[in-house]
């Protein structure tokens, strides 16, 4: 009696498990992975992701599904943990088999996924702006790299238009990402002549939400007269608090602009803009901007969601753009096998909601306009500068001195992300 | 599973449990067996991530173990279990990056990549001989038991009980968890320590080095079992017991309830340590949040949904939070906190002896045979 | 948007020279003409780039004329339209439009017709400076006040004379300072030394760290040994002055940080300190609060006219408690009455709760951070000296949560309903015996505590985020604050709350955000380890607690 019991107590678990894998059957849709937090501190960002890519599904289904098979999204809820997302990850690779992932937000999150996707030679879709320095074989990268975000921005800032800055703080939450986009946004600047005394660079924990001694120390640092402009690198969470301390503190953007690289449409809606105009994003994608593309967008999306108020943002494209690539390399190639829709993948173009294609390069990186925008009191952004061409992504920064020589190229001869040399340099 | 509670419980009787070697044999065999031997598609075939995520319930299920040791045999709960737990892990993870060696992005044969990236010029000193394996393991038990020694002796000493030792042992993890989410500490910040590649050689990405992985979990696992059914058995153990149902009683007894208290927590705390080791190789990262206060809280609530106060409840919770969680989050991602949070209320409410007593009532109910009283569960007297 | 949007400037600049020719009186042509007139600056306002707007804007500064005003301030806040038919209008459009030309209200456009004058902050710069130089004849002292800081800071041609002129005459004492202040930066750049000696001798008075930035480059400009000696003392005076201001700063940021903590844990001085169950679902009362707010917000918004939308607070208010305490008394009656005694399953149970109520705020509102605005009279603060702006919604929180606290002590201390808490929560057995129903006690204590955490929310809700995550920011924190103070007593919580706050906010400066909580939270280890009861002691007979 009891050894049956003991031995069926602890096979249960087991049972459970494999009992898990049965739900994959069906060979004749195509499955899309999402991988996305959809609850936990990440999910305020990462819903409006999971929702885009059921949207294109669901679009892409209306149109006929692919290779004339249906596609399936299957969600799952990586739940702001990164061991978890690497877990997932795993389970959507083995487990579901999905022919590819869209995914991610935070650094921290593609790192724990990275090596699953190497090991199960799997392909990930990341739309978010990032610091760089890497380049996988099995990620495509569609945000922002710093050169396509960071430094027009700051180029921007110093020029006429911007207000002439002379001095910057770059002010930041304490992660890889702030660090490494104001490590490059240091070495920018000391090549156009700011000397480290003009610059004023300081972190600030996760969630941080008392900034009355930050903001006051902004506006002491801004009194040395010289044109004072701060570069926020603030994440998600923190930037509410920030911009309401700004406002009540009375910062003017004609007075200290603030530039920012992780505020868009979304986040401006959980703010109070009124006070806030004049302050500046740096992105690939504006929700005002008008175009027959974006408008379109726009309207299957409020459809889709079925709000008129939600916004749209740069994430959002990013993935819009990401989503219509891997569609046209799986039509171009015929397939959905991971290595031949990779080489397909090289040179896609998508037009980008804003005007202008976007290409994906061989460095598995997108080249994508660059856009400046001014805060306006409804919560979107008038669009006050934009680069005349696509800009390229630089994989690894030409203003950091470690990345000297490194080059991100994948196909022949080169075949390596993190190389200063061709891989078969032997047979060119 | 339930047999181990109550033999373990049944502390005279010192008969070798046979759910235990059951157990033991479909961990250590079966599951192995099942992977590698049945071709893949085959039914019988267990594929190749549920390794992995076994051996990650196994850890959890010895830190379970280690917080039972502390809240349910000595009733001190410590919300700052998932402390040691991390340090452990970070330990080990220190070795893990050192062992990449030159094969980092940035190429450099002596600094993990994040510090190339800082500037740093040198290992900072705390890094040093954490490119020996041995070092590295005995850190990831000592450090914690450290901690533990000298918070604990700072807090029992002064007889914070209760609710306020929860809090500082919260208070103490939060912390460490902003401590180590800042870049300069020289841990990673909150990219923390990830793209392991080998462990003492063996490839991390190869099936082979995850089943060893695994096995060495459930073998630490089982020993860790063995190690608490003898330290509840020994006077200590009832000394210890004795104290989280009554301790001014035990103290005007003359046993020093400090003493006691360290030793339990000491011990949790190393043996917490142990599961962060074996935790982190097998999931590829540890970073800051594993430090949070939320993390430790569901430390709790494992044991509790298990049953508190016995070791294969503990084990057992773990185990069946941790499955159900990994079942949810899949199976329905937008509304899976909804059946979570039910089921923990559902336990308080309806199974307060957590899923060992209900065992327990079940088969009270349906054998007449029953031995008297053999279940487990001691009796409850909260602070 | 220049690129994009050619073809639609284009569309809108063809009927221009039409519509320019009817609106404004056509300027007397010829070549003697010295000055153009208003209405031709002012179409210039329309211009293509940014270059033209700016100088047409430096065009009406220089015309002086006191009609631009309206129209400049319009601009500022992007309320200038073109409207086809009009020429160019400024207002709300939803409130009434006037002609810029005429100042002649507008009727019939909507805001369809309307296309904005694009400005940026380059060209907010440029009106600022001209607003200041217009609005220096206000018949305000703060309007004046305030154009003497711009014409300071933005050093337009021509300030100085002005200045000198606004000085001839003025008699407010503070637009005296201010324009004196503002005098003595312009003469810094002097190149006659005595100007520069006065100038240093006025400066030397101020307590403003911009006037310290420019002594500073000053010094290291001034060739003359004595001056440059004369702006190290002005500079040194002036950072003590400042230096102190900062302390007093630190001390009102730490009071307001205080205030925030002590919001976050009054309620759970009273679900935890008071009753004894460690609730873990407290931030979710304070996240249902916050969430009351933006939906009485939107309501407000929807069904009232805008001049109410301020009045929002008032209702959200008692809103709030309602909703939170309602969920309290609920959760008492079906879930924690059941586990009194068991404070470790209230624990467990508590936190199911938590995430359920989480995902349900996520399930209904989405997870995105919803917007809830400052009231205006919220908005903004008043400028104290040396840099230190004193906002208004920090010192209302300030007060808001000391008087919540009064009145919380009042109900506790006057009150029938008080008397029998103390009662219940001292003695049950007793008090039951006496004839209080315990159960009904209990049930509203619970909802007292979870509707002042709603309470908390909607204040709360007024500097930070309004999400689904917001309760879990607020409850390490709170528990730590009643644990410091002392559980079971609000006068330990309120000096445990402020004295955190305060002493987060003096370590900030030194040792950053990060490493500041870091040792706040060791010194709170180490106190506890001198006093494990908190700051103060309930003083009872029992002996384990």
């Amino acid at each position: 009696m009891k050894l049956y019991r003991a031995a069926a107590g602890a096979g249960a678990i087991i049972a459970l498990l494999a009992g898990l894998r049965t739900a994959s059957a069906a060979e004749d849709t195509i499955k899309v992975g999402v991988l996305h937090s959809l609850s936990g501190t990440m999910a305020i960002s990462e819903t409006t992701l999971k929702d885009t890519v059921l949207m294109m599904v669901d679009d892409l289904n209306k149109k006929g599904g692919l290779l004339g098979k249906k596609v399936e999204a299957v969600v799952v809820d990586p739940a702001s943990n990164w061991p978890l997302f690497a877990e997932k990850a795993r389970e959507l690779l083995e487990k579901d088999k999905v022919a590819v992932v869209f995914g991610c937000w935070t650094s921290v999150s593609r790192k724990s996924v990275l090596p699953v996707f190497e090991q199960d030679n799997g392909l990930l879709f990341y739309p978010v702006q990032y610091e760089g320095e890497e380049s996988s074989n099995n990620v495509f990268y569609t945000g922002a790299a710093p050169n396509q975000q960071a430094i027009p921005a700051v180029d921007y800032l110093m020029g006429k238009d911007g207000g002439e800055a002379k001095r910057f703080v770059l002010e930041g939450t304490d992660y890889v990402y702030p660090r490494t986009t104001n490590k490059i946004l240091r070495a920018f600047l000391h090549s156009k002549g700011i000397a480290d005394g003009d610059i004023l660079e300081n972190y600030t924990p996760f969630g941080f939400s008392d900034w009355q001694t930050e903001v006051a120390k902004i506006k002491q640092f801004a009194s040395a007269g010289k044109k004072t402009a701060v570069i926020s690198t603030i994440n998600g969470d923190a930037n509410v608090p920030f911009y309401k301390e700004l406002a009540n503190q009375g910062i003017k953007a004609s007075d200290i602009p603030v530039v920012a690289f992780s505020v868009g449409e979304e986040e401006l809606a959980g703010i109070d803009t009124r006070s806030l105009v004049g302050h500046l994003a740096a992105w690939n994608y504006f929700e005002s901007v008008k175009t027959p593309e974006n408008q379109a967008f726009i309207k299957q999306w409020h459809a889709y969601v079925q709000n008129d108020k939600r916004t749209t943002n740069d994430p959002m494209e990013a993935t819009y753009i990401g989503f219509k690539m891997w569609t046209q390399a799986v039509l171009q190639a015929g397939t959905t096998d991971v290595n031949a829709v990779r080489q397909a993948l090289y040179g896609q173009r998508v037009r980008n909601l804003t005007g202008g294609e976007a290409v994906m390069n061989s460095n598995h990186h997108l080249s994508k306009p660059v856009m400046i925008g001014e805060i306006r009191p409804d919560g979107q952004f008038n669009v006050v500068f934009k680069t005349k061409d696509v800009i390229k992504a630089d994989a690894w920064s030409p203003f950091i001195a470690e990345d000297k020589g490194k080059v991100a190229d994948w196909p022949f001869p080169w075949a390596c992300g993190n190389c200063t040399e061709p891989r078969f340099k032997a047979y060119q | 599973m339930t047999a181990i509670a109550n033999s373990l419980s049944a502390a005279p009787a010192r008969r070798f449990p046979a759910g235990f070697l059951i157990s033991a044999a479909i961990l250590l065999l079966v599951v192995p067996a099942l992977n590698l031997i049945p071709p893949e598609g085959s039914p019988l075939h267990l594929p190749n991530y549920v390794v992995p995520l076994l051996g990650k319930y196994l850890c959890y299920a010895l830190l379970a173990l280690a917080m039972d040791l502390i809240w349910g045999y000595a009733g001190v709960l410590s919300l700052g279990q998932g402390a040691f737990f991390a340090l452990g892990g970070y330990a080990m993870g220190m070795y893990l990056m050192r062992e990449i060696g030159d094969r980092g992005v940035y190429g450099n044969p002596q600094l993990p990549d994040f510090m190339v990236f800082l500037a740093w010029k040198e290992l900072p000193w705390y890094w040093t001989g954490f490119d020996h394996f041995a070092v590295a393991l005995a850190m990831a038990v000592l450090v914690p038991a450290a901690l533990a020694l000298g918070f604990g002796w700072l807090a029992f000493r002064s007889r914070i009980t209760g609710v306020y030792l929860s809090i500082i042992t919260q208070a103490l993890t939060y912390a460490l968890m902003l401590a180590f989410f800042r870049n300069e500490m020289g841990f990673g910040g909150n990219n923390g320590l990830t793209d392991f590649k080998d462990l003492l050689g063996f490839d991390l990405s190869r099936q082979g080095t995850r089943i060893g992985l695994y096995l060495a979990s459930a073998v630490t696992l089982g020993g860790a079992l063995l190690l608490c059914r003898h330290v509840v058995g020994t006077k200590q153990g009832r000394v210890m017991m004795a104290m989280r149902d009554a301790e001014s009683r035990v103290r005007f007894l003359g046993y020093s309830v400090t003493a006691t208290k360290l030793f339990a927590f000491t011990l949790s705390a190393a043996l917490a340590g142990l599961a962060g080791a074996l935790y982190v190789p097998q999931v590829g990262i540890i970073n800051p949040s594993e430090f949070s206060p939320a993390n430790s809280i569901e430390i709790a609530v494992w044991v509790a949904v298990g049953g508190r106060g016995t070791l294969s409840g503990a084990v057992l919770g773990a185990l069946a939070v941790n499955a159900l969680k990994t079942w949810l989050t899949g199976a329905f991602p937008d509304a899976w906190l909804f059946f979570l949070g039910a089921l923990f209320i559902a336990v308080t409410l309806v199974l307060p002896d957590g899923l060992v007593g209900l065992a327990a009532r079940l088969r009270q109910k349906t054998s007449f045979r029953s031995r008297p009283r053999d279940s487990g569960t001691p009796e409850k007297k909260h602070a | 948007m220049r690129i994009l949007h050619i073809p639609l400037i284009l569309a809108l600049l063809a009927p221009l020279p039409v519509l320019a020719g009817n609106a404004p009186p056509p300027a007397a042509p010829g070549p003697s003409q010295p000055a153009p007139s208003f209405t031709d600056v002012l179409a210039g306002l329309d211009g293509d780039s940014y270059d033209d707007r700016i100088s047409a804007v430096e065009a009406l500064g220089r015309l002086g004329d006191p009609r631009a005003l309206p129209v400049l301030s319009a601009m500022l806040d992007g309320h200038l339209y073109e409207a086809p038919g009009h020429g160019l209008v400024y207002g709300d459009p939803d409130a009434g439009l006037r002609s810029a030309a005429t100042g002649e209200a507008v009727a019939g456009l909507t805001a369809d017709d309307l296309s904005e004058i694009p400005v940026n902050n380059r060209v907010r710069g440029v009106i600022l400076g001209v607003i200041g130089g217009l609005s220096l004849k206000s018949p305000e002292a703060g309007v004046r006040i305030k154009a003497v800081e711009a014409l300071a800071e933005r050093q337009p041609d021509g300030a100085a004379a002005a200045l000198k002129g606004l000085l001839s005459e003025e008699t407010d004492a503070r637009v005296r300072a201010a324009a004196a202040t503002a005098l003595a930066l312009l003469n810094l750049g002097s190149p006659e030394r005595h100007l520069r000696q006065e100038a240093i001798a006025v400066l030397a008075t101020s307590s403003d760290p911009m006037v310290e930035g420019r002594l500073r480059q000053y010094r290291d400009t001034e060739k003359d040994p004595d001056l440059s000696k004369a702006a190290a003392g002005a500079i040194h005076d002036i950072s003590v002055r400042l230096s102190l201001i900062d302390v007093g700063a630190n001390l009102f940021q730490g009071l307001s940080q205080g205030s925030v903590l002590l919001l976050g844990a009054i309620g759970l001085a009273i679900t935890f300190g008071v009753m004894g169950v460690i609730n873990m679902a407290h931030g979710e009362m304070i996240m249902l609060g916050a969430y009351t707010t933006y939906v009485v917000q939107e309501a407000f918004r929807a069904f009232l006219p805008s001049s109410f939308a301020d009045a929002y607070l008032v209702v959200a208010l008692p809103a709030a408690f309602l909703v939170a305490g309602a969920v309290g008394v609920l959760l008492e009656r079906t879930l924690i009455r059941h586990l009194y005694g068991r404070p470790l399953e209230t624990l467990l149970s508590t936190w199911g709760i938590s995430l359920i109520l989480q995902q349900a705020v996520r399930s209904v509102f989405g997870a995105p951070n919803k917007e809830v605005g400052n009231p205006s009279w919220l908005s903004g603060g008043v400028d104290l000296a040396g840099g230190f702006t004193l906002t208004w919604n920090r010192l209302a929180i300030i007060l808001f949560c000391l008087g919540l606290l009064a009145a919380l002590a009042a109900l506790l201390r006057y009150s029938r309903f008080g008397l029998h808490m103390r009662a219940v929560s001292q003695n049950r057995p007793m008090a039951s015996a006496m004839g209080i129903a315990a159960g009904r006690v209990d049930a509203l204590t619970f909802g007292l505590g979870s509707g002042i955490a709603g309470i908390a929310g909607v204040a709360l809700s007024q500097i930070g985020n309004v999400s689904p995550n917001l309760g879990q920011g607020y409850i390490v924190d709170s528990f730590m604050v009643v644990v410091f103070g002392g559980v079971g007593s609000l006068w330990g919580t309120l000096a445990g709350a402020l004295s955190l706050g305060i002493l987060n906010k003096l370590l900030e400066p030194y040792a950053g955000a990060m490493l500041g909580k870091i040792l706040v939270l060791v010194l709170i280890i180490l106190f506890i380890q001198k006093r494990p009861r908190g700051l103060f002691a309930f003083k009872g007979r029992s002996v384990e607690g």
